[in-house]
């Protein structure tokens, strides 16, 4: 493990990831995947862009055009987003409640690998006969005519991801409920780990209806039932349901993990705890829960009668209150503090008012017959990217900043930072404040052109200059990225100078055992407290001895290879099959389909299996080798 | 260059606006144009809902660029300690009700408009049939084209939707094949076509907003339905009462189609009868066709819902449906030479109808059967909501 070998070849590394099951390695591993994705996503952005920069352009194709939209939402939601705060999550969540890894490191491992390749899957539709092109919601009706294969990547690829997610999540709840440090109750839990378990919470209860969901589409496409077919019975509005009783819950589980990375943020660079931490606290909660009622705020326009649009909309708006209080407790934090204008503060600062914009636009939609005009307008699509972008991106971007030290032990420019933070803040605003207006002009999203002689013009150039420079803002980050790796100019203990919670009072790089001896928690801002009172010193709350941790594994990685392969069965199954449905009953027949799908869950299964007959009881660390270790570090510090 | 980009922030709102006091946008198609009672409601509600957003807005960024300001590390210097402040009660409770009151001065006109204009009670008469008091328009959706059926009058038409000003117009709206979503924005908020059931909702158009966009207002599809998704254009033609019903008795006059007049047009007339009419007719009637009703086609104003309507045009757009709208229905189903194709297209460009032939005064004599034909809908229309 990284701490104790000295210097490995490439493939001793690349083996120690591919069968690791500590948290901060799978935090990196999520970090790249979730990078790679998350530029695809942007590439995907910027042909959007594009394509819609003058009317009538040919760039795109129509069909092409719904393809790259389809994939931009959903791997900036599934691949990109969520997979990005998983990385911060398990970087930073056990050593804030002072664990030494997760209460279930396989299971996180498995995680990462089941959304590491459900997201290949996904994208290898690109290759394989055209992507997905019935919107990130593929709402049914248009998802069960789409020809092709390109939904079933999608409902096989985010199958796959999906249970990634729900397996992390169990995790992290599991985690945070039972392996906090002796005195870090509920009460003491920095924001970051609250806002992690709420989120990890939704996804336990949000991610369910999303599988279900797309079982029920994985049948009708692929085994020939028919939930969504009318002519035969079924009803297309439960997909709706389902998708957005998942949908909107996600897009908590998005943005309270940002949430808690700015709270984290504001209270270091301002010098001062969080503003009424417990109002914060029962703020996130409340949202959490109302997250689940008002799904129907995505439908107003479906037709549901006037009973349900009313009450959606009055539970929407009223959402509004914890949100604003979380608003106005980040400002009174920084009132009064001092503010240190770092890359990741800077992000912060800007969060408020963009995400305060997003968060009012918000509300105008809620009220349900002005969303008549709103819905499925340009209107939303400012408006979610104003929440998404300037909420969870700039809460992504600062946690990058901020946490990188903690993750690599050396720090991004913070000259570079600063250049990439203007030009995306100048390029997000460019972008999507117009795209209000053009909503409100008439112009329906998910269009792959427009016509001259509307007015849309002019605003539409706007908006792909805007994207133009969020683009290279992003250049400019992975070259930031690059440099600070290739320079690796090594950083010591609490790297920011005003660290308040655990993570911080950790040697860098972090052992990876975490914690030499469990430490004791007197309090909120553990690690401050303790500057002031102790000198820095952390109080263990146990005596050196033994300890146990859990042996490397590569069954993670087969478990989900096995899924992978399982589902280029799945996927050609129906293919030319007389009873399948239009959209792919035309195909040529694969009679390999069903052998590989057997192949693909025999090595599934075959994992499953044994992992549950060989004994694996994990390894002692010995005193020794942490006595050696805190030696080691003492002599860098006095260096 | 944190105080530049406050700047840029202010900039913004005032622009923000300033766009919004002048109304930008077009008479025929933005929302913020009302040219009616539904839309102007809907806009008077974002209105609303803009001024209390706006003040929050402007509330938080005084405070927060305040903040900022005066707690700059650069003038607090190195040494200064921030008092650790836990929390305060009188403020929690402050930004805690301030909003609630807020919302809930936009919850109440919020719930008393969803309740009023999903009001469709009168399109129906008593025994559950369509209302021949009533102005009711059956819209179905195909991918990428729209029917509209007028139950009352027995009249079929596509692509351009005629209503009546100065009065409510009822809608009963499904999609045929996948979901799509009718929009008039202009006239007032969208509704999906579902394909499980019928949704029905009414719009208004004054007269005098309809004179200010040539009586042409632009509707469009507002949900993903497939590659021509955004070419899914379709015109609302909006005339006085009088005017729209002499339409109507015109266009229920055409019983036989109209018989083609130049020697180009007859032979077009003849290859059309032998290969498109299968899927397009060319006479009122037959609502839920495969293809769109053609009766009127000369008098339209576009071709293929979004080109300017010429008989280049339309040569063009037969020669080779699938360039112009990608994954259309149209695409393979005929097989003709250019020649043919020139003479589908003169004889379309001269169906016109007749204006003043059809009888006003008969024209809703048949609405008692139109009533009893459309009854089996108007009962789903219940059940799928309004």
């Amino acid at each position: 493990m990284a701490s104790t070998a000295k210097k490995q070849g490439v493939g001793s590394v690349l083996w120690d990831y591919l069968t690791t099951v500590d948290h901060k390695k799978i935090a990196i591993l999520y970090l790249i995947a979730g990078g790679f994705f998350f530029v695809l996503g942007g590439i995907e952005a910027m042909l959007i862009r594009i394509q819609l920069a003058v009317p009538n352009n040919d760039f795109l194709s129509a069909g092409l055009f719904n393809e790259v939209i389809t994939m931009h939402g959903t791997t900036m939601i599934f691949l990109a987003a969520m997979p990005l705060l998983f990385a911060f999550m398990n970087a930073t969540v056990p050593l804030q409640i002072g664990a030494r890894d997760v209460a279930f490191p396989f299971l996180n491992a498995l995680g990462v690998w089941l959304f590491i390749f459900g997201g290949i899957f996904l994208n290898l539709s690109w290759f394989l006969g055209g992507a997905p092109d019935a919107g990130w919601t593929s709402y049914a009706s248009l998802s069960i005519a789409s020809a092709g294969h390109g939904i079933d990547f999608y409902a096989l690829g985010l199958q796959i991801t999906g249970a990634g997610t729900l397996i992390s999540g169990i995790n992290f709840v599991t985690t945070i409920i039972n392996m906090r440090a002796p005195g870090m109750t509920y009460m003491r839990m920095p924001l970051m780990t609250w806002t992690t378990l709420v989120a990890s919470v939704l996804i336990v209860f949000a991610f369910p209806p999303l599988t279900i969901g797309i079982f029920l589409l994985m049948f009708d496409r692929m085994f020939g039932s028919s939930f969504f077919l009318v002519e035969t019975g079924g009803n297309t509005i439960i997909w709706e349901h389902l998708f957005w009783i998942f949908g909107h819950p996600e897009v908590y589980i998005l943005i309270l993990p940002a949430f808690g990375i700015f709270s984290e943020i504001f209270s270091t660079f301002s010098r001062k705890r969080l503003f009424g931490y417990s109002a914060m606290v029962f703020a996130t909660v409340l949202i959490g829960f109302f997250g689940f009622m008002v799904w129907a705020h995505h439908m107003f326009t479906v037709g549901l009668g006037p009973t349900a649009n009313a009450i959606f909309a009055v539970a929407t708006m009223a959402i509004a209150v914890p949100t604003g209080i979380k608003i106005f407790n980040w400002v009174a934090t920084v009132w009064g503090g001092s503010i240190e204008f770092t890359t990741p503060m800077l992000y912060a600062l800007a969060f408020i008012p963009s995400f305060t914009m997003g968060g009012v636009t918000g509300v105008m939609q809620a009220a349900a017959p002005a969303d008549y005009q709103y819905h499925d307008s340009y209107f939303i699509v400012a408006h979610f990217h104003y929440v998404i972008v300037g909420g969870v991106v700039f809460g992504l971007l600062a946690g990058l900043h901020y946490y990188w030290p903690l993750m690599f032990g050396n720090m991004l420019s913070e000259k570079l930072g600063k250049i990439t933070f203007v030009l995306f803040v100048i390029g997000f605003h460019t972008t999507f404040l117009i795209q209000h207006f053009l909503g409100l002009w008439g112009m329906p999203r998910r269009v792959f052109t427009y016509l001259d002689g509307q007015g849309y013009n002019t605003a539409n150039i706007v908006s792909s200059i805007g994207a133009l420079l969020m683009a290279i803002a992003v250049i400019i980050l992975v070259i930031n990225i690059i440099m600070t790796l290739a320079k690796n100019q090594r950083v010591g203990r609490d790297p920011w100078g005003d660290g308040r919670t655990l993570e911080w009072s950790l040697p860098l790089p972090v052992p990876y055992y975490n914690f030499a001896q469990t430490p004791l928690v007197r309090g909120l801002d553990a690690y401050w407290i303790e500057k002031k009172a102790n000198n820095g010193k952390m109080m263990p709350a146990e005596s050196l001895e033994d300890f146990h941790m859990p042996n490397n594994s590569f069954i993670p990685f087969v478990l989900s290879f096995g899924l992978f392969v399982a589902a280029f069965g799945a996927l050609y199954f129906a293919s030319g099959k007389e009873w399948a449905i239009d959209a792919v009953a035309d195909l040529p027949q694969h009679p390999w389909a069903l052998w590989v799908l057997i192949l693909g869950l025999a090595i599934t299964f075959g994992s499953m299996i044994t992992r549950s007959l060989k004994d694996d009881l994990g390894y002692y660390v010995t005193k020794e080798e942490v006595l050696r270790d805190l030696e080691e570090e003492e002599q860098r510090r006095e260096n | 260059m944190k105080n530049r980009w406050m700047n840029a922030k202010w900039f913004g709102l005032i622009t923000l606006l300033a766009v919004f006091a002048s109304g930008c946008g077009k008479n025929h198609l933005s929302t913020l144009k009302p040219a009616g009672e539904v839309g102007q409601e809907q806009f008077n509600l974002m209105l609303l809902s803009i001024i209390i957003m706006v003040f929050v807005v402007i509330v938080v960024s005084i405070i927060f660029t305040v903040a900022i300001v005066k707690s700059r590390r650069k003038n607090l210097g190195e040494d200064f300690e921030p008092r650790d402040v836990a929390g305060n009660h009188t403020l929690e409770i402050i930004w805690t009700t301030i909003p609630i009151l807020l919302l809930i001065i936009l919850a109440v006109p919020t719930i008393y408009l969803t309740f009023k204009q999903a009001d469709t009670q009168a399109m129906e008469n008593e025994e559950g049939g369509v209302n021949s008091e009533e102005t009711v328009i059956n819209v179905t959706a195909n991918q990428y084209w729209w029917e509209f059926e007028y139950p009352n009058e027995g009249v079929v038409t596509s692509q351009e939707l005629v209503v009546p000003t100065d009065k409510k117009v009822y809608f009963n709206l499904k999609g045929a094949d996948v979901k799509h979503s009718f929009w008039v924005p202009a006239a007032g908020g969208k509704l999906d076509t579902n394909v499980d059931g019928i949704n029905s909702f009414y719009l208004e158009f004054n007269d005098e907003d309809a004179q200010n966009s040539n009586r042409l207002f632009y509707g469009k599809c507002a949900e993903l339905c497939g590659p021509s998704h955004a070419l899914m254009d379709f015109k609302v033609k909006a005339l006085p009462e009088e005017e729209y019903d002499q339409w109507l008795a015109d266009m229920k006059n055409i019983e036989e189609p109209v018989q083609a007049s130049a020697e180009d047009a007859a032979e077009g007339q003849e290859i059309f009868n032998n290969s498109c009419i299968g899927c397009h007719a060319v006479t009122p009637t037959g609502a839920e066709a495969q293809g769109p009703n053609l009766t009127n086609f000369g008098d339209r104003d576009l071709i293929a819902g979004y080109m300017e309507h010429n008989e280049e045009n339309l040569v063009n757009w037969i020669k080779d449906p699938e360039s112009y709208k990608p994954d259309n229905n149209m695409t393979g189903q005929y097989d003709l030479t250019d020649e043919e194709i020139d003479a589908v297209a003169a004889y379309l460009m001269e169906l016109k109808i007749e204006e003043g032939a059809g009888d006003v005064e008969t024209l809703r004599e048949s609405a008692e059967e139109g009533a009893e034909g459309s009854e089996e809908e108007s009962s789903e229309s219940e059940e799928g909501g309004n």
